[in-house]
């Protein structure tokens, strides 16, 4: 076997030119993506968009229709799983049942003959603080606790690249919060490249450096986690990553430093350089947390968006902040979460409202309109499913 | 599965039980016709093998004594028998499972995807038994005798010495043990292999074991109790077997099994203590060779 050592450092991963077709669909359309070396990369997406494909064709689980696959400048296409430098933390955790939580983390080491093997996977335990059930079976311990082996199972070897397949998905909230932390604290000292595929926006958010929003089988936006959320490029991005408020209209006016958009008689501007596009019908938005609301109709100021009155259809107290449900005639409905800075909701059902935001907040998609709206609307119902599974998942927990 | 009962009896503490009336009425029948053809018969096979002949009696007439004599005269006059059922029965396990591994994994595996062709598969592994066990074998001595087409063209081609025969050889008793008891071998590993789960194996690619080596290390281990299962169905009864080795069927004078010599003493010498008393060491040496077997597959946790 080549690899008789560890590897010294993480390898930078090349995706060049990817398809992958099953028959009947395709998973992955023209998928071209570079990972430097030690970063923590993070793939985010509904089930469903490709991105645990993407994953198994890096592992060499599955190969890819076309394209190539390059680890640390070594094209690695045609090489079996066995012979890549890659370790992965499966989702289902893949512990062989018929070893010792011992066996299964010296497995990788045996079969790459590294000296000392027992005393690797001691440590690699010592790690992820279960040492104690070395003995033990992977069927005697908790989900947690397995899903801890399977990782130390997979750092044991100091692969050039870890994958991690949903690694956190059937932990509890505070293990998972702890595991978080854990993971992103052994990646900093072992220097290794963490290729991390989730759905959890805000487990992608928190442990990337980079993520790359992925929906139907290519990538919408990639970037640091603060650049994906401010200056969200797509309508699938703007609602799968937080959520937005979006306004479709034509362009009525352009500078240079901003363009003038007429959403259903509301005057909404927003920076030139924050806009995809600068002219015909486009899609703009703003954050819920962004935009402010006005019992009275306050004095119009150049660099705030003004639009209203409407009328508050739902409120919802959440502790830290309040969210109400703007309906505004012609612009449709606008969402604003309100810091709970003075005490109680600041207005209430059936009011009547403005609302406001700053014009530098605001931002322009690049999406078709027709496209924008179909899959706005497809994503926000998804992602109200999301975070109802989410508050029950809480609730349980409570 | 049969033998998972004594395999875990001494693993696992005994739960507490909960006697009840209710219980006890539900296993009276099952009780009842274990005592009745089970116990009652083994304890008349131990009885008679422990008897002598009678004095001024008839042949086949015997007393009931305490005759220990007889185990140590049927071993002294048949161990060749004994050593020969054993090794042949083992040489035909191992050769089962070699052959059916492979067709076991290919249906449980590789044919997943395909239950159409999974099910015509699994039926043509079970077809033999539509017909009679009897009659395969019968067919099977035409098939392979002297006369037949198949040892004609071996002869003709210089592959088998003009005057040698396959009927009556150990190879054919072999043969004939391996392929009637194949289809016991491939169920159970069949029904472990269907529900083997892959991901184990694509883990052992990922932890750099070559496919080989995941065979050996994953497959195998994993697989476990379905090669327990079926070599001890192949083994047990090809042990005892009579029919293959019978020289009315594949066997000869010189592949005679324990099964031939305990007919043979039954029915034509009629000496009942000799027969009994082969039955009580093929049943006894089975049983130990298969607690053995057990205890070091270390399937204990996995049946």
């Amino acid at each position: 076997m080549a690899m008789r050592e560890f590897a010294e450092r993480g390898a930078d991963l090349e995706l060049v030119g990817i398809h992958k077709r099953f028959p009947g669909f395709t998973a992955i359309e023209e998928l071209d993506l570079t990972i430097p070396a030690g970063s923590f990369f993070a793939l985010l997406g509904p089930s469903g968009c490709g991105k645990t494909t993407t994953l198994r064709l890096v592992a060499g689980l599955d190969e890819p229709t076309n394209g190539r696959i390059l680890i640390g400048g070594t094209d690695v296409t045609a090489t079996r799983s066995h012979e890549r430098p890659v370790n992965t933390v499966f989702q289902s955790y893949a512990l062989f049942p018929h070893m010792t939580i011992l066996e299964n983390v010296a497995f990788g080491l045996r079969r790459r003959r590294i000296d000392d093997p027992a005393g690797k996977a001691h440590e690699a335990l010592r790690l992820v603080e279960l040492d104690h059930l070395a003995q033990r079976r992977p069927q005697q311990l908790s989900g947690g606790q397995q899903q801890r082996v399977a990782l130390a199972r997979a750092i044991v070897n100091r692969p050039a690249l870890l994958l991690l397949d949903e690694p956190l998905g059937a932990l509890d909230l505070k293990l998972r919060r702890q595991m978080q932390l854990e993971l992103k604290a052994i990646q900093e000292e072992v220097g290794l490249t963490f290729l991390h595929v989730t759905h959890d926006q805000e487990e992608a958010m928190t442990m990337a450096d980079t993520v790359a929003v992925m929906n139907k089988g290519r990538i919408e936006q990639m970037g640091a986690p603060e650049e994906l959320y401010e200056l969200p490029r797509t309508a699938f991005v703007a609602n799968f990553l937080g959520q937005s408020n979006l306004f479709t209209g034509d362009v009525v006016g352009a500078t240079d430093t901003a363009i003038a958009v007429d959403a259903a008689g509301s005057r909404i501007v927003v920076p030139a350089a924050r806009a995809q596009r600068h002219s015909g019908q486009v899609t703009v938005g703003v954050r819920p947390e962004k935009v402010e609301l006005h019992r009275e109709q306050p004095a119009a100021e150049a660099d705030r968006n003004l639009i209203g009155p409407g009328v508050v259809t739902d409120v919802s107290f959440s502790g830290v902040s309040t969210q109400y449900l703007v309906e505004i005639p012609g612009a449709g409905r606008v969402l604003v979460f309100a810091q709970n800075i003075s005490f109680g909701p600041a207005a209430a059902e059936g009011d009547r409202v403005w609302v406001s935001w700053a014009v530098e907040h605001g931002f322009g998609l690049e999406d078709t309109p027709d496209e924008a709206r179909f899959q706005a609307d497809a994503s926000t119902s998804a992602i109200a499913a999301q975070h109802r599974d989410a508050l029950v998942a809480e609730l349980e927990e409570h | 599965m049969a033998f998972a009962a004594f395999a875990t009896a001494e693993a696992q503490p005994q739960a507490p039980r909960k006697r009840s009336a209710i219980a006890l009425v539900l296993l009276a029948p099952g009780i009842a016709y274990l005592v009745l053809f089970f116990l009652t018969p083994l304890v008349s096979l131990l009885l008679t093998s422990l008897q002598v002949q009678s004095e001024f009696g008839d042949i086949g007439e015997f007393d009931y004594a305490f005759n220990w004599q007889n185990y140590v005269d049927v071993v002294t006059s048949y161990w060749p028998h004994i050593l020969r059922s054993f090794g042949y029965a083992l040489v035909a396990t191992v050769l089962a499972l070699v052959i059916s591994y492979p067709i076991a994994y290919f249906i449980g595996v590789k044919a997943r995807s395909k239950p159409l062709l999974q099910g015509i598969l699994l039926v043509l592994v079970i077809a033999p038994f539509f017909i009679s066990f009897l009659l395969r074998t019968l067919a099977w001595k035409q098939v392979l005798s002297d006369e037949s087409f198949i040892i004609t063209s071996l002869k003709a081609l210089s592959l088998m010495a003009p005057d040698a025969h396959f009927t009556g050889t150990p190879f054919a008793v072999i043969f004939g043990l391996t392929y009637n008891f194949i289809p016991f071998m491939t169920l159970p590993l069949y029904t472990t292999l269907e529900r083997l789960d892959l991901r184990y194996l694509e883990a052992g690619g990922d932890l750099y074991a070559s496919p080989a080596t995941v065979f050996r290390k994953v497959t195998v281990p994993l697989s476990m109790p379905g090669i327990v299962a079926g070599t001890l169905l192949t083994f047990i009864p090809a042990a005892g077997d009579y029919v293959n080795a019978s020289r009315d069927f594949l066997g000869g004078p010189g592949t005679q099994m324990m099964g031939n010599v305990i007919e043979a003493n039954f029915l034509v010498l009629l000496n009942y203590p000799a027969a009994a008393a082969l039955s009580i060491i093929l049943m006894a040496a089975i049983l130990i060779l298969v607690g053995i077997y057990v205890k070091r597959s270390g399937t204990e946790d996995l049946l």
